[in-house]
């Protein structure tokens, strides 16, 4: 009883700020701006496919390239002594601690033209800018995001009981063996909590590819951004849509992995 | 005994370990027979899991050789030895079935997989799992978990398979079912099986040899019966099943004084008027008449334990533990009688008795009369005895001046409590400082194996002045 009565505040909490706009967006996805009943924020929202297709495209590619950097990178952290470990950790936290917009303007500043980049480059005779195309979103991405990779990654081979590999060992494993048949196994879930963590957030983001993207890199969250404020149906049935991917991908992730991987 | 005329197959010959600076293993030699069932027996922290993974391949001793059928295999790593392991928390691959964990070391040495097949499916026969192979080892309980690991360790036909106290984490009724079902997979597949424990009544059970080792050392080793009857020390007497243990006086050969008694016994060549550790186990005295027994006492209490009654009798101001099918009335005076063959005598586990410390007066303070001198790094003070600065002194501390510093705060720290021996009057408790060994009686029982401070009562020490020494310097 006790601890029912202690849920009241949250669960009024979900109500008010989750529940209820949930609703009212997909209400406003279903109207058009006399109020009636449409389908015409959707038939307008479908003009945007080559932005949502482009949008997880750019959000697949960081995605796997986070992956790549990150397991190795987890692999051996795990395996540090426990100081230097900590130490590691704080490095790959501290830039977060960074304002997200500074981070993106770093990153211009790197990139463009005359910039650190072009003048390292300039050396071997190639000039130009090399902002305003998807790899520079996909840097800034993956940039951004590499934390939420590597620290469920590395969570859970730290979990992994040392026993396990001694197990291994003990009946004929050599290093390889032992990695292939006992580490990456069991780091699985830490690698599908990694998947959701980066793709989600990066196939809905905006900004990054306004600043570092060409003209043709606009993602799907600077399109909601753009037209919500005039249109709100329309901006509502992107939304509604984008949320059904993202939901449609949690179920698919969820396949793999149990659910903790996904919370 | 039929255990020595077989063939060595794993020795280890002065094996020396230390981590960050502490000795585990202090030179021990070990040597184990084909197919015998082998038990290292101790206390926690007393180097036997240290021992195991030595011969594992999964700790590299400081110095010392580790022989396998003849050859030496130090450095070889664990996966190129013909050893497998059965872990002491099991350390199943929660993310395999069944048939995948026990598979998995033959999966690693390419066999066919209809080979692979028929011999996970037979050791599962064997060790009571058949039909369980999709099972996945997370809905196994603890017994089940604990075949897996023992069949998955069988599969791969090593040469020896070790066991880290796989019984640990059962249940009394299912460990007693598992020693015997261990020791008749261990006769019905030939295999050489060193097993970890520190639980003497599993050793007993299902060991064909006993090594009992304590603080890094190996204390004996030999048959369940020899451990039993013939243990060579205190040590091993407390260790192994209930024993009074006494202190005794050799006054020749075959004659001891125990309890202000003087007793026919069968052992010879400890000397004239030696000190001596005696043990009787209870269920070797045989309650007399008080006129005819050879040791008078008034009963204290007797308990009901199923086969037998266990009286505790006390003599003088010691306490005698006997088993008797009979019980004796409370507060009755009874006698006891032994029988020579039955007395068992045995060097004491340190050559001396009184803690005696020989040093020099490194500062002095007369008026309020103390003084201090450096032990092993440490400065101790004095209180209530004068000596000048530079004087040479000998100090005996009796085992009953020392005692563990309840304040946390004591003349030295660190000190390692080495064995725990109850005598029938007090505890007497051998300690291990940095640089030697010292003796405590102690009414309260310690835990071996762990470190406390030290404290010295200096009012019940004895101080001599000694010559002076120009050449000799201490510090």
């Amino acid at each position: 009883m006790k601890s029912r009565k202690l849920s009241i505040p949250y669960i009024v909490w979900m109500l008010v700020f989750t529940m209820i706009p949930l609703v009212m967006i997909g209400i406003t996805a279903f109207t058009d701006k006399s109020g009636g009943f449409s389908l015409e924020p959707f038939q307008k929202a479908f003009t945007y496919t080559n932005v949502f297709l482009k949008s997880l495209w750019i959000a697949f590619l960081s995605t796997l390239i986070s992956l790549i950097l990150a397991y190795p990178l987890a692999y051996m952290l795990a395996r540090m002594k426990k100081s230097s470990q900590n130490t590691f950790v704080m490095l790959l936290m501290i830039p977060m601690w960074m304002n997200f917009l500074l981070r993106i303007y770093a990153w211009i500043i790197l990139l463009q033209k005359n910039g650190p980049l072009d003048l390292a480059l300039s050396i071997l005779g190639i000039h130009g800018s090399y902002i305003g195309n998807t790899a520079a979103v996909v840097v800034g991405m993956v940039y951004e995001y590499l934390p939420f990779m590597v620290l469920p990654i590395y969570t859970v081979m730290c979990k992994i009981d040392p026993s396990l590999i001694e197990a291994a060992q003990d009946l004929g494993s050599n290093g390889f063996d032992v990695f292939r048949k006992v580490i990456f196994p069991l780091s699985v879930p830490g690698i599908i909590s990694g998947i959701t963590m980066v793709f989600v957030p990066s196939a809905s983001t905006f900004l990054v590819s306004q600043y570092l993207g060409g003209t043709d890199d606009i993602m799907i969250g600077d399109v909601i951004d753009k037209i919500f404020w005039t249109d709100q149906n329309t901006g509502s049935a992107i939304s509604l849509i984008l949320m059904i991917f993202i939901f449609a991908f949690l179920v698919l992730m969820n396949l793999f992995g149990d659910e903790e991987a996904i919370a | 005994m039929e255990q020595t005329a077989k063939k060595t197959i794993v020795s280890l010959k002065d094996i020396f370990v230390r981590f960050d600076g502490e000795v585990i293993l202090n030179h021990i030699s070990l040597d184990i027979h084909e197919k015998e069932f082998v038990t290292i027996l101790g206390p926690s922290g007393c180097g036997k899991t240290t021992t195991l993974r030595i011969i594992g391949g999964f700790v590299e001793p400081e110095s010392g050789d580790v022989i396998f059928d003849g050859r030496r295999i130090n450095g070889t790593p664990p996966n190129k030895r013909n050893v497998n392991t059965v872990f002491q928390k099991y350390s199943l691959f929660p993310h395999l079935n069944v048939f995948d964990n026990v598979a998995f070391g033959l999966k690693l040495k390419k066999l066919p997989k209809d080979e692979i097949k028929r011999r996970v499916s037979k050791m599962l026969a064997t060790v009571d799992l058949k039909g369980y192979e999709k099972r996945s080892v997370s809905t196994l309980s603890g017994g089940q978990q604990q075949r897996v690991a023992i069949a998955r360790a069988l599969v791969c036909d090593p040469d020896i398979i070790l066991l880290d106290e796989p019984l640990g984490a059962l249940d009394l009724k299912l460990r007693k079912c598992m020693q015997l079902e261990l020791k008749e997979i261990q006769r019905s597949t030939e295999k050489t099986f060193i097993y970890v424990t520190h639980d003497q009544e599993e050793a007993l059970t299902m060991s064909d040899r006993v090594v009992v080792m304590n603080n890094g050392a190996i204390e004996q080793v030999g048959t369940p019966e020899d451990i039993y009857n013939e243990p060579v020390n205190a040590f091993v007497a407390d260790f192994i099943g209930e024993a009074n243990i006494l202190n005794g006086t050799m006054i020749d050969d075959c004659r001891i004084r125990i309890l202000g008694r003087e007793l026919e016994c069968v052992d010879k060549g400890f000397g004239r008027n030696t000190p001596v550790d005696v043990v009787i186990r209870p269920e070797d005295i045989i309650i007399t008449k008080p006129e005819t027994g050879q040791l008078v006492g008034v009963v204290e209490s007797s308990t009901f334990k199923g086969v037998h009654y266990e009286m505790s009798i006390r003599v003088g101001k010691c306490e005698i533990i006997v088993q008797s099918t009979k019980s004796a009335e409370i507060g009755s005076t009874v006698g006891m009688m032994v029988v020579p063959f039955n007395i068992q005598i045995m060097n004491k586990l340190l050559p001396f008795y009184d803690n005696i410390i020989e040093t020099v007066v490194t500062g002095a303070d007369e008026a309020d009369n103390s003084f201090e001198f450096r032990l092993e790094d440490e400065s101790v003070t004095v209180p209530g005895h004068y000596y000048p600065e530079g004087t040479r002194l000998r100090i005996t501390l009796p085992p009953d001046a020392l005692s563990l510093a309840g304040d946390g705060d004591g003349d030295i720290d660190d000190v390692y409590i080495e064995s725990v021996v109850y005598k029938g009057e007090h505890n007497e408790i051998i300690l291990e400082s940095d640089e030697r060994k010292w003796l405590m009686l102690s009414d309260v029982d310690e835990q071996v194996a762990t470190y406390v401070p030290l404290s010295f009562d200096f009012s019940k020490a004895g101080f001599e002045v000694l010559d002076p020494e120009p050449a000799e310097t201490e510090g």
